[in-house]
């Protein structure tokens, strides 16, 4: 398929190039705007919806591939990367690497961006008091809910690999991974329930009534133990994911290893602090760091259990607070660049990993 | 030998035991909320959702009507004994038996026996009032009924699939491209962009809301499908480009060089051997992606937040956990409604489910 570049070919190639790419923008624009007037019903919505966001994706790369394919050999092999790369890569700047870059610039700016305050949002963060308390609640979710997952996760992952019930009990263990904060939001605040002078039908009441203590407004009660309530949702769901992962780790320990051990007299506690944790440590800490980034951003469980009421506040609710409630968009912005920070030490742990596997 | 294997027989059972508390306190929470949302709703504010195990409970076993004259002052005599007004009204309890004030204004007492018992009532109820959009009734403790709005969880689950199929697809799909452009193509900017993905992998998303907000008021894009699968489709594009990466570099190389040899295009290659090839890896990560859209809360309050019509389930739950935060009939059907189809997909697809986790947490 030598094409010699004529002069109406290149005509006609400079009519495609700019074709394809008005084509593609005016059609899904039209898409859009019928699906934004149409008022269709719900099902019908759905379904189309669903089409176009699969159908056209596919149509968008395969019009870009076509227009390429009428390229010179040279040009084609240039240009074809940036098909299969521009979409990502376009998307990526839009919305998310253009953000962070304005975000910082916003941090910098007074409450409804018009002048530049220097560093005097960052001094609020860490002295205005709402907003050291949600740093305080913050460093409790990462200290106690990191722990808590961990520890719980190792410890199942131990005891199920030496049960009669592995799959069954990792299953149940794991099974809150799949809903969402939301809903584990009801269930966990229907436990937490408390009806003052009446029969308690929240579990955790009810349990404390029955060995005759005196039920108690859980969520609201001596502050900052209630954020320990609310951390206890977090280790329900996601200790099933250090379990998972802890598990496949420790599958992994060659069984000679631990026979041999145990043939030499270490007992279960010797084998589980001088062979398991050394030849697991490197999982150990990647899912610690998981937890970590997780709970750093922690937001749907504190936004439907208290809404960040009774001191519970942390950080990405206050920064929620702050952007819709406050109208302060400076102080919003930097308490997202606190985060920003905060999980500066993984990304160039995450960069070195890449490096030393070899990248590219 | 013998010694040691009965030693092992034994820790065995206390694993066993031990293993079997903790997963009972990690599956109770799930089982009350599921129990509860079948309950008529004056059951759940009147008795906890475990009574409707069986369970000793008291039961009236015969009437007693005293004198209309009894002075409730004075020391009342029941069946020869004398007790106070305080104590009947609390109930006292005399061998097997318990006495408890019916109506205390029409002398009527209430002689009691432990029974085992069960609160057996179950009702639909609470679903059909949950997922209708419009009026519904509900039953009353009295025996009446009472007209109110339905929550219409049943558009906001059509929703939720509206924008979690396409918030899934439309970003694999990308991603899928854009990995085997790094794995398998050479061109400048490869490896810059690549270590920007990397590092991207782990930025919270806080800091590129605000920007987007203004960008999608200004383009009209707030309360749409469209821009809520955008911003899904780049939150999750870091992990994903990541993830494929892995699955497609690693397959082996004479597969390109054969298929270019007969003459196949790099687009072909990839919609005919690429994507095939690497289906269990696009299991888990559409997995992962479809259940992550799916949970959301945070994103689609911020880009859907101001439709009414377009509300996902989560929002719609959040809503009615702060408007209606006693009504547990409606919180607890409509929460498992928003659990059934992760549930479900996590059951019917643990195995990739899992093999997405392992291969996308070790890098955060």
């Amino acid at each position: 398929m030598e094409l010699r570049a004529g002069k109406g070919n290149a005509l006609r190639l400079l009519l495609l190039s700019v074709l394809v790419p008005v084509l593609n923008i005016g059609v899904h624009w039209l898409i859009f705007l019928f699906f934004r007037d149409s008022g269709l019903p719900p099902i019908a919505n759905a379904v189309l919806a669903v089409l176009w966001g699969g159908l056209g994706i596919y149509s968008i790369y395969y019009s870009f591939n076509w227009l390429v394919e009428q390229y010179p050999d040279q040009w084609k092999r240039r240009l074809l990367p940036f098909v299969f790369v521009g979409p990502a890569a376009l998307l990526l700047g839009w919305l998310l690497v253009l953000p962070t870059v304005r975000t910082l610039y916003l941090s910098f700016m007074n409450a409804n961006s018009t002048e530049f305050v220097g560093f005097a949002n960052f001094a609020a963060v860490f002295t205005d008091r709402l907003l050291v308390t949600a740093l305080r609640n913050n460093l409790l979710w990462v200290v106690f809910g990191t722990l808590l997952c961990v520890g719980f996760g190792l410890l199942i992952a131990i005891l199920a690999d030496r049960s009669s019930f592995e799959r069954v009990a990792k299953a149940i263990i794991f099974m809150p991974m799949a809903i969402s904060f939301v809903a584990a939001g009801v269930i966990w605040k229907f436990i937490y329930y408390y009806q003052p002078e009446q029969e308690q039908i929240g579990l955790l009441n009810a349990i404390v009534v029955a060995f005759g203590g005196e039920p108690q407004a859980w969520l609201s009660m001596i502050q900052p133990w209630n954020n320990l309530f609310l951390i206890a949702i977090l280790v329900w769901m996601q200790t099933g994911f250090a379990m998972v992962i802890f598990s496949a780790a420790i599958k992994s320990i060659p069984e000679d290893m631990l026979e041999a051990a145990r043939v030499d007299g270490a007992n279960e506690w010797t084998i589980f602090f001088k062979i398991m944790i050394p030849t697991i440590s490197g999982t150990l800490l990647s899912v610690t760091t998981t937890i970590i980034v997780f709970t750093l951003k922690i937001f749907d469980v504190v936004m439907i259990m208290t809404g960040g009421q009774y001191e519970t506040d942390v950080v990405a609710t206050q920064f929620y607070r702050q952007l819709f409630m406050y109208q302060n968009t400076g102080y919003g912005s930097t308490l997202a660049i606190v985060l920003l920070i905060a999980v500066i030490p993984v990304i160039i742990v995450n960069l070195r990993q890449f490096r030393k596997e070899g990248g590219f | 030998m013998a010694k040691r294997r009965s030693k092992l027989k034994k820790s065995k059972w206390l694993v066993n035991a031990v293993l079997a508390v903790i997963c009972l306190v990690w599956s109770i929470p799930t089982i009350g909320l599921l129990v509860s949302s079948f309950r008529p709703a004056a059951d759940i504010l009147q008795s906890g959702w475990w009574n409707v195990l069986p369970h000793r409970e008291w039961q009236t076993v015969e009437q007693l009507t005293l004198p209309r004259d009894t002075d409730l002052r004075e020391p009342i005599d029941v069946k020869g004994q004398t007790y106070t007004d305080d104590q009947l009204r609390a109930g006292v309890t005399v061998g097997d038996e318990r006495y408890i004030w019916e109506n205390r204004r029409a002398r009527l007492l209430n002689v009691q026996e432990k029974h085992w018992g069960a609160i057996t009532n179950f009702t639909t109820q609470n679903y059909e009032a949950v997922l209708g959009g419009k009026e519904y009734k509900i039953a009353l403790p009295d025996g009446g009924t009472k007209t109110e709005k339905g929550s219409g969880m049943g558009q906001s689950f059509w929703n939720t699939m509206a924008v979690t199929v396409p918030a899934t697809v439309i970003p694999i799909l990308i991603a899928s491209f854009a990995a085997y452009a790094f794995a398998w193509l050479r061109f400048p900017g490869r490896r810059s962009i690549f270590v920007i993905i990397i590092a991207l992998l782990v930025v919270p998303i806080q800091v590129a809301l605000i920007p987007i907000l203004k960008d999608y008021t200004s383009l009209g894009l707030n309360g749409t499908y469209a821009g809520i699968w955008l911003a899904h489709a780049a939150f999750g594009l870091p992990l994903i480009t990541y993830f494929m990466y892995n699955a497609i570099s690693q397959l082996p190389k004479d597969l390109f060089e054969s298929a270019f040899m007969d003459g196949a295009t790099n687009f072909t290659i990839f919609s005919r051997l690429i994507l095939p090839l690497t289906v269990p890896a696009l299991a888990s990560i559409s997995i992962f992606q479809f259940l992550w859209v799916w949970n959301d809360y945070l994103v689609s309050l911020i880009f859907l937040g101001s439709q009414p019509e377009v509300q996902v389930m989560s929002m719609k739950i959040a809503n009615l956990v702060g408007s209606r935060g006693n009504d547990w009939h409606l919180l607890t059907a409509a929460a498992f409604i928003s659990m059934l189809t992760p549930l479900a997909v996590f059951f019917a697809l643990q195995k990739y489910f899992v093999r997405g986790l392992l291969g996308g947490s070790v890098k955060g």
